[in-house]
Formats: structure tokens, C-alpha cells, sequence
């Protein structure tokens, strides 16, 4: 299951940028997920729960946006959002387009509690 | 305990063996500890991407990386690796069971007087793969990834520099038999070939699209079994197309050789761009 390698790269990269900023904990990691990235959230989280284990994001909240995919027709050129990958334009009904949005999967930002 | 250098990992990390050199693997851990080498790469916040807001009582670091930035990084540096010594990859992708290491053995037979070929194999365990390449004198390595369903592209880097793959080179990566996981993982290669089997349904493009979409080549094998089986080839290619219009196709039987001169040529135009 690949959502665990996902998983810890997210560790990876949180940890390496609260050593940058010198942080000592993290309160919230917020993840940008968009709905073709190939990664199903609820995985994701599982795999995140488990995995952040005795590292700095152990009490974080894990937040994730969802980005809704975007596809653009190769015939019409209009755009419209797909239902799956195996879809058709609804303006034309063509059946080849490019996904120009939902690919998305990345770190977006972490928040640090302040007392 | 890891009985090999007696770490407190699992025996189930990564391991990569050559054939016959079971007892002096390379022992590699979870992707967790794949840094302490010292391997090199980027700071996520080197275009300054990394900047401070306050907010009240938190404070938000804007990060902005992408997940995958680190295999996507060492793939564009295997990738450069390949193109300066005209290695030509290729990374082969497919359920378990639709020939791959069969279309492997016979290509490698009918083409070693012609092509120098390296191998790299990718399972969860056994050297079973590696060692029926290995009886075709060609030198390979077994990547057995232990629970990991993929190889990634920091495995590749490690089992090419192994291997000692030569300039001019055809280097084939069969990766671990899974339609899912290895589509998100680039290897660095030049072109991706995805094998489906006459004997697995001809819906199989839109159940797992990320596979076919991601791939540059679909191989439609065992044609020879068409007459026993309900596949349509039209319909298959009809699929594949609708997730991905940029699908190449080669139909060939890798048993009875019917159209392997096609996948021959495929390989040489190929390797030539």
C-alpha cells in the first residue's frame, strides 16, 4: 500500500522544515490532496496515524484540501469536471481530454501552537 | 532483529542481491532510514518557498512541496545518469502474472548477440525472477521489497550502480506485479511499458487508469490464447485510449513469437531518439 510511503514522506518533510524553522512540535500539517492524485485520503489518514509515531508530528492535526480534478476537452477545449478518468466532455461529448487540475499532492503548510 | 547486520530492523526490508551472492546482499531498511547514506537532496524551501505568518495564538509556515519531490528528484537524476551513458530504461508494469519476466527471457535470447542487457527485478521476495534472467547470462539484480509494494527511484539509483550498467545499454526494470502502486513512482526511464494478458479482462484500462495513463507502451500479450478466451482487442485498445490517447500498442504471443519482431523494433526505434 503505497499511502504508508506517502505517509512518511510527509514526515520527512515536516521534520526537515521545523529544523529549519527550529521547532520543537507541531500542531497542525495541512496537505493538499487533489481527487487524481492516485492517493485515497482515508488511507492516507490511516497510514498518517500510525506513522507519525514518536516523531514531531505525533499530536498534530492532520488537515487535508481536497482539490477537485479538472479536465479540459481536446475538442472543444472547454473545461468541466470529470467523474472518473473514463469520462466524456459534456459539451461535446468527446472522449479524449488532459487533466489540468487534481493531480496535486503536497505539503501546503504546518502551524505551530504559540503560548 | 535483523539477522544480516543485527540492526533493530525487520528482515523485511529492502534487500538487493545479486544471483549467487545470496550471503553478501546489500541490506537496505525502510524507506526511513533510505538517507543515511548521506544522500543528497534539496532543501524544501531553496526557491524560498518557506515563509512565516502569524496568526494569534499559531503561528503557519507556508512549505508548498510536493510529496513525491524526492523520488521525482532522484528519477531526473537517474534519468540524467541514463541519458549520458545512452542507457536506454525501460520500466515494465503489470498485475502479477501477464509474462513480463517471460517476455524478458525471450527478448534477451533472441536479441543479446545484437544489445548488451541489463536487468533489474522487482518482487517482494524470492530470487525466482532474477535467477531465470540470470540462466540467459545477462547481469541482473533482485530487488525483493519485503512489504513495500513499488520500487522507487532511489532503489534504482542503488541497483544500477551495482550492477555496473555499461554505456549503450538496454536496461529493462520489471517491476513489482501490482496495476496500482508503481504508476505514482517515475524510475527515471525513458519509456514505461505496460503488459496486459488476452487471459485478464479487456476492462482492465479503466480499473486501474493511473497505470495506463502514466505508461508510454501497452503490450497485449498471449494472443495466442484468444480463440479460448472473451477478449477483444478493439475493445481493450478502446479503453486504454479513453484514459490515455497517447497509448502505443504491440499484440504479440510471447510463446509462439508472433509478433515479438514488432516489440523488437519498437525497442531499437526507441533506444535510438
Amino acid at each position: 500500500m503505497h499511502e504508508l510511503s506517502i505517509a512518511q514522506n510527509i514526515i520527512e518533510i515536516v521534520e526537515e522544515n521545523a529544523r529549519i524553522h527550529k521547532l520543537s512540535s507541531v500542531s497542525e500539517v495541512d496537505i493538499e490532496l487533489g481527487t487524481m492524485s492516485g492517493v485515497v485520503p482515508e488511507v492516507l489518514e490511516f497510514s498518517l496515524k500510525i506513522a507519525v509515531k514518536d516523531t514531531l508530528l505525533e499530536k498534530a492535526r492532520i488537515c487535508f484540501q481536497i482539490i477537485q480534478a479538472v479536465a479540459r476537452c481536446n475538442k472543444c477545449l472547454k473545461e468541466f469536471i470529470p467523474e472518473d478518468i473514463y469520462t466524456q466532455c459534456p459539451y461535446c461529448e468527446g472522449v479524449y481530454f488532459d487533466i489540468i487540475r487534481g493531480r496535486e499532492l503536497q505539503v501546503k503548510s504546518i502551524k505551530v501552537d504559540e503560548f | 532483529m535483523c539477522e544480516n547486520c543485527g540492526c533493530g530492523q525487520p528482515d523485511d526490508g529492502i534487500t538487493m542481491k545479486k544471483p549467487g551472492h545470496e550471503n553478501h546482499d546489500y541490506h537496505e531498511h525502510t524507506h526511513t532510514h533510505i538517507d543515511s547514506d548521506g544522500h543528497e537532496y534539496a532543501h524544501a524551501h531553496e526557491d524560498g518557498h518557506s515563509h512565516e505568518h502569524e496568526h494569534g495564538h499559531s503561528k503557519e509556515i507556508l512549505i508548498g512541496q510536493d510529496i513525491m519531490f524526492k523520488n521525482n528528484m532522484l528519477a531526473e537524476r537517474n534519468r540524467g545518469y541514463f541519458d549520458a551513458k545512452k542507457i536506454f530504461a525501460l520500466n515494465l508494469v503489470s498485475s502479477p502474472g501477464s509474462g513480463k519476466t517471460s517476455l524478458l527471457e525471450k527478448t534477451i535470447t533472441d536479441m543479446k548477440n545484437m544489445v548488451t542487457f541489463f536487468v533489474i527485478e522487482g518482487d517482494q521476495q524470492t530470487m525466482n525472477d532474477a535467477n531465470r534472467i540470470d540462466a540467459t547470462g545477462v547481469p541482473v539484480i533482485q530487488i525483493n521489497t519485503g512489504n513495500a509494494c513499488h520500487l522507487d527511484a532511489g532503489m534504482i539509483a542503488k541497483a544500477v550502480k551495482m550492477l555496473e550498467v555499461s554505456d549503450s545499454a538496454v536496461l529493462f526494470i520489471e517491476n513489482v506485479g501490482n496495476l496500482v502502486c508503481p504508476s505514482l513512482f517515475d524510475l527515471g526511464e525513458a519509456k514505461r511499458v505496460v503488459v496486459i494478458s488476452v487471459t485478464e479482462g479487456e476492462d482492465k484500462p479503466i480499473k486501474y487508469p493511473n497505470m495506463f495513463a502514466s505508461s508510454d507502451l501497452c503490450i497485449i500479450n498471449k494472443t495466442d490464447l484468444l480463440p479460448y478466451v472473451d477478449f477483444s482487442i478493439p475493445k481493450t485498445k478502446e479503453y486504454a485510449l479513453r484514459v490515455n490517447h497517447h497509448l502505443e500498442f504491440i499484440e504479440l504471443s510471447v510463446k509462439t513469437g508472433e509478433g515479438m519482431d514488432k516489440w523488437y523494433e519498437w525497442i531499437k526505434v526507441k533506444s535510438e531518439e
